[in-house]
């Protein structure tokens, strides 16, 4: 492929010895010689780097951002403070997600980090939707995510301004004499942050984090192993076109007044699920064996009826053993149900379970 | 006793008519982490190119392929517990299965050590 596309940090995964793999056309580390595994155990236990710079950031200016967003999304973005950062994600006219997304309140203008593989319809939608907003798609910065227990030592020690952020928190902030965003969220379960890094000084500033004894790099295997065992939705996978945020257990994410008020794209479809429940839910999915049930593998009731399909699963390295998300019908998905899960033509016993599958440990 | 190579990445020890079956080193970093065997048990027959087992990786999922006909007589039941032996000594101690070769000719489609380190290049 000749027009695969590398990050800012891309010499640098070359050097650290990362196995590169095309991503969403982007060419990205999968793992370091470290290992999926080892990799996942150092974010859980202190602290790891990913580069997330495949990630669509933009920049939204205009008058009242905030509220125009709300008739793309189904969250409150009028009444976000400025500092702060709320999960929300697109919806279309039928209720299903088009993509998921971080918007943040700068200030003077909104930031919002979108999916890579869907940068190519959030851009337009949001040029064609947000009227009187300019809407810039930022190409010349990475975004480094530093994950773990010990991210705030790490992240702390090169920038003291880190420290006094909470979860879902984001502020300007110099590193090494660099102006960075820097947002305390993430995708592992874990602390961490998210760091929107000039381009130029991406490698270097990684490399000062790394220098850390706590902290390693870190591939997507890990990123997806973690954020799997932290019950966390991979678009494309868990969420897309057709699923509802409702369905996708994600109501967490919708704020009561958008809930009453409706106003966004299927609205409707939301507010009856939310009445009346959807016809299907996301839940964890614990197999009782070691074998991984993968995205595709049917879920039966005991009584051999089909009730639904996992949509990820692997090995969660922290659980030890076999991790899962899929959907199942109406009537079903009450944590402790037994079920079993078709695996190379063979019933294997497994059971729901709440998510997520480790405790996530944010700093409110 | 001499080493038979796969295209699948098997070696075969092969002793008279049984042999050792396991991964090669070089499938094994393939795959990466393993976390999951799945055998056949002893006594199941099968043919060269059938599925005799699957290894799943943190990965994902890969099919081992029987590179001759044959059948199971005995299964190393410690990679049930201890799969990741797999990635510590695929040559050796995580060998899969010993069977019991039916058809002897066919260990000449498969290549010899030398053979399969051009094989990987």
């Amino acid at each position: 492929m000749s027009d695969i596309k590398r990050t800012p940090l891309y010499s640098l995964h070359v050097e650290l010895g990362g196995k590169l793999v095309d991503f969403a056309g982007w060419e990205m580390p999968v793992q370091y010689p470290l290992g999926i595994m080892g990799e996942h155990k150092q974010c859980r236990e202190k602290a790891a780097l990913f580069d997330v710079s495949h990630m669509g950031q933009v920049i939204l200016r205009g008058e009242n951002v905030g509220e125009k967003l709300e008739a793309l999304c189904p969250q409150a973005y009028a009444t976000l403070k400025e500092g702060k950062a709320r999960y929300g994600f697109f919806t279309n006219a039928d209720g299903g997600i088009m993509d998921d997304l971080i918007v943040s309140n700068a200030g003077d203008h909104f930031f919002v980090v979108v999916n890579a593989a869907l940068r190519h319809q959030d851009i337009p939608h949001m040029r064609a939707h947000l009227e009187g907003v300019e809407v810039t798609e930022i190409f010349e910065r990475a975004l480094v995510a530093v994950q773990g227990p010990k991210a705030e030592d790490v992240v702390g020690e090169l920038c003291p301004a880190a420290r006094d952020l909470k979860f879902m928190e984001t502020t300007v902030a110099d590193i090494n004499g660099v102006e960075c965003r820097i947002s305390r969220l993430g995708y592992t379960g874990e602390d961490g942050y998210e760091i929107s890094i000039p381009e130029d000084k991406a490698i270097e500033i990684s490399k000062a984090f790394l220098a850390h004894e706590d902290c390693e790099p870190a591939g997507l295997g890990a990123r997806d192993s973690l954020r799997l065992e932290a019950g966390l939705c991979l678009y494309g996978n868990d969420i897309d076109q057709s699923t509802s945020p409702i369905e996708a257990s994600l109501g967490w994410a919708i704020q009561k007044r958008r809930k009453e008020e409706g106003g966004f794209p299927g609205a409707d479809r939301v507010q009856k699920e939310l009445a009346e429940g959807a016809a299907r839910k996301l839940v964890g999915i614990k197999p009782d064996g070691r074998a991984p049930a993968r995205q595709g593998v049917e879920v039966q009731c005991l009584e051999g009826n089909t009730i639904g399909q996992i949509t990820s699963g692997s090995f969660g390295p922290t659980v030890g053993g076999p991790v899962a998300m899929g959907y199942v019908s109406k009537g079903h998905g009450e944590p402790g149900e037994k079920v079993n899960l078709i695996i190379r033509g063979k019933a294997q016993p497994a059971q729901i379970v709440a998510l997520p599958f480790v405790t996530q440990n944010y700093k409110r | 006793m001499a080493t038979y190579y796969s295209e699948e990445h098997e070696w075969l020890t092969v002793e008279g008519d049984t042999a050792t079956l396991g991964i090669t080193k070089h499938a094994a970093e393939q795959l990466g982490e393993v976390v999951f065997v799945e055998q056949q048990e002893a006594g199941d027959e099968f043919e060269k190119d059938g599925e005799i087992g699957v290894i799943e990786s943190v990965k994902a999922a890969s099919e081992l392929y029987a590179p001759v006909d044959g059948e199971i007589v005995e299964v190393n039941e410690a990679l049930a517990d201890n799969p990741g032996a797999l990635n510590e000594d695929p040559e050796g101690e995580a060998w899969i299965y010993k069977i019991k070769i039916a058809d002897a000719s066919q260990l000449e489609d498969l290549m010899d050590e030398a053979g399969y380190k051009a094989f990987i290049g």
